[in-house]
């Protein structure tokens, strides 16, 4: 059996996420936690035998047999409110809303920092498909600048992320600097309604030196889109990565275009920016669940 | 009274590769102001937060250049355009204690709730409101109307029928334009801006005009992207003969048009294939600039960019796929 966890949230993130887990060798989804009963999430978690409640997480946290982990897929607010408790009942939190409690993770690129932490967040699913191509360029050479465009189709942005869409851009372009590496990040988001749907699709620009090496950063970049690509099968690079020199007032760069095809779990596969949420929750609590299992020392040899 | 905000200063941003100085700046409010335009919009062509490496740095921090014309400016309002997505709500704060008193906030017509705190923050700030629906060619008059009504309730106090790709056609304008009146009543007011695309600019903002619309966006020497937006200085002599009030003297900013904004334009607007390729496929007017640029770096057709990008389907904001669309069409020259 491996590791129990809590669904809280019973929403399309919620569903997408039971489906990954149901998967997962090393974690066991054993509760789902919502508020409407008659919820989709709820029904197709129950058919698929685990526990189900809507009286929000206060059955889970008197129940007789409490999980080990907790993926959060409220909202901020809800998981404000719901986080110390979490803490108080030892269970970690894989936080998937823009709460922030806890550290930004992203898991290839520092995911192990932050095995031990009792709440860890998401950051946004743009940060998540552009913030390692930033964090793999600044491997290579200083970042001053580096901004980032997700495009998403209008139908995938759900109405916590129209409400307030200005966390998206704070939050991703504070991630873009903190974890990206960048000196300053920017972060813009377009959503776009065509139909059919479009797939997700990221650029990410960075600012580099004159000087740089060019094929070492293109080197950087191809391996680190096989290490998202691990976790999310539908992360690819499009076109080579493109280098121009700087210009009037722009400094000289390289762009980088990927696309985020969802694993058409629950959601459709033009949802890729929810895709690649559900898929680092999912890869996050498989390290910090195996950490939990094996001690840190095997955790930190896994694949990112 | 109709009232006519001049964009020069902002849609003619993109036109000018967001390089615009104060001393422009300064010296076009004032000969705007003079001849008594009452609005005079001033930001980075992508609205707040737009200088970028995506939409092109501006030279000048747009900030700076709100505030000098804040500064310059007797009796017309400053007002600056944002774009949720692109800019933030601390950006409209800050335009505001430069003294800008409009807040004009743009959505592509079928998202505008993404806009709802945005127009919160400045109603709650003093600000006057104007929402901008882009792409409004590619929705009906139904959607466009339901897209105004949830800026209105929002806070919103004129929702504007924006042709942003110079798609639209004649009827094509007073449909939206009356659908938004119906539904909208006393809430808010309507308006209308106008591209060049199809060389129909002057002509839609009268037909806007006589469906309703109480505001008209133009710019001086049609300083604007694509094939650049309604002549101010046309539109008053066309309003003056019709007998609609705008309260801009028409010998001024004839003048101000020609020995002041012209002078600030890397060139005239033209409506030439590029600009006719956009209005005719219903593409952003602000990827023509992009669209040069990216068919210069990667030895492919210009109109053909625009073409793809039309087949896309890609709306404002994304000038970034613009890159990857001459990237995939010189592959295929290469093949």
């Amino acid at each position: 059996m491996g590791v129990p966890a809590a669904i809280v949230g019973s929403g399309n993130i919620g569903t997408d996420l039971l489906y990954k887990l149901k998967r997962s060798p090393v974690i066991d989804p054993v509760w789902m936690v919502g508020i409407d009963p008659d919820s989709e999430g709820l029904k197709r978690a129950a058919s698929l035998g685990l526990e189900t409640t809507a009286d929000g997480v206060d059955t889970l946290l008197s129940s007789a047999n409490p999980p080990k982990l907790v993926f959060e897929a409220t909202s901020a607010y809800v998981h404000r409110a719901n986080a110390p408790r979490y803490e108080e009942a030892g269970i970690k939190a894989i936080d998937l809303t823009p709460a922030a409690i806890g550290p930004y993770v992203i898991p290839p690129v520092n995911l192990d920092e932050h095995i031990d932490a009792s709440n860890v967040n998401l950051i946004t699913c743009g940060g998540q498909a552009t913030i390692p191509i930033v964090a793999s360029v600044s491997r290579v050479v200083p970042v001053a600048y580096a901004e980032i465009v997700a495009s998403v189709a209008s139908v995938s942005a759900g109405p916590g992320t129209r409400a307030n869409i200005d966390e998206f851009t704070r939050t991703t372009s504070r991630g873009i600097e903190v974890i990206g590496g960048a000196e300053r990040g920017k972060a813009i988001i377009v959503l776009n309604p065509a139909d059919p749907p479009m797939i997700m699709r990221d650029t990410i620009i960075c600012a580099i030196p004159d000087d740089a090496d060019h094929a070492a950063i293109a080197a950087s970049v191809t391996s680190m889109v096989a290490d998202v690509a691990s976790y999310v099968p539908g992360y690819r690079l499009l076109n080579e990565p493109q280098f121009d020199p700087a210009e009037g007032n722009a400094p000289a760069r390289v762009t980088v275009f990927v696309e985020v095809e969802g694993a058409g779990d629950f959601l459709p596969p033009y949802a890729g920016n929810l895709d690649i949420m559900t898929a680092a929750a999912v890869r996050v609590g498989e390290r910090i669940a195996h950490a939990q299992d094996h001690g840190h020392v095997a955790a930190g040899r896994l694949a990112p | 009274m109709l009232r006519i905000t001049d964009t020069s200063l902002r849609d003619g941003s993109h036109h000018k590769r967001h390089q615009f100085t104060p001393a422009e700046v300064t010296s076009i409010v004032a000969a705007l102001d003079d001849a008594g335009v009452p609005v005079i919009e001033v930001t980075h062509g992508d609205g707040l937060g737009g200088s970028s490496f995506t939409y092109g740095f501006s030279k000048t921090p747009e900030q700076e250049l709100i505030s000098a014309a804040a500064r310059t400016a007797k009796r017309a309002k400053i007002a600056f355009l944002m774009l949720p997505g692109v800019g933030v709500k601390d950006d409209i704060l800050v335009a505001q204690d430069n003294g800008a008193s409009i807040c004009r906030i743009a959505t592509h017509c079928t998202e505008a709730d993404i806009a709802v705190q945005h127009f919160g923050l400045a109603r709650e700030r003093g600000l006057e409101t104007v929402g901008f629906l882009m792409m409004a060619h590619s929705q009906p008059p139904e959607v466009i109307a339901k897209q105004g009504r949830i800026m209105a309730d929002a806070g919103c106090q004129c929702v504007y029928v924006v042709d942003s790709a110079g798609a639209l056609v004649l009827e094509q304008v007073s449909d939206r334009v009356t659908a938004l009146i119906e539904e909208l009543g006393d809430d808010a007011e309507v308006g209308f801006h106008g591209h060049e695309n199809l060389g129909l600019s002057v002509a839609n903002s009268i037909v806007a005009i006589r469906a309703g619309a109480r505001q008209i966006d133009g710019s001086a020497r049609r300083f604007g992207a694509g094939a650049g937006n309604t002549a101010t200085e046309a539109l008053v002599g066309v309003c003056d003969k019709l007998g609609i009030e705008t309260g801009i003297d028409f010998f001024k900013i004839v003048d101000a048009a020609e020995d002041v904004v012209l002078p600030a334009m890397p060139e005239e607007c033209k409506l030439d294939r590029m600009a006719l390729l956009m209005g005719y496929a219903g593409v952003y007017s602000s990827f023509l600039k992009h669209a040069y640029r990216q068919a210069e770096r990667y030895g492919v057709s210009g109109a053909e960019i625009l073409v793809q990008a039309g087949k896309r389907k890609l709306v404002g904001g994304q000038e970034d796929q613009l890159a990857d669309i001459a990237i995939n069409l010189a592959a295929t020259l290469a093949e």
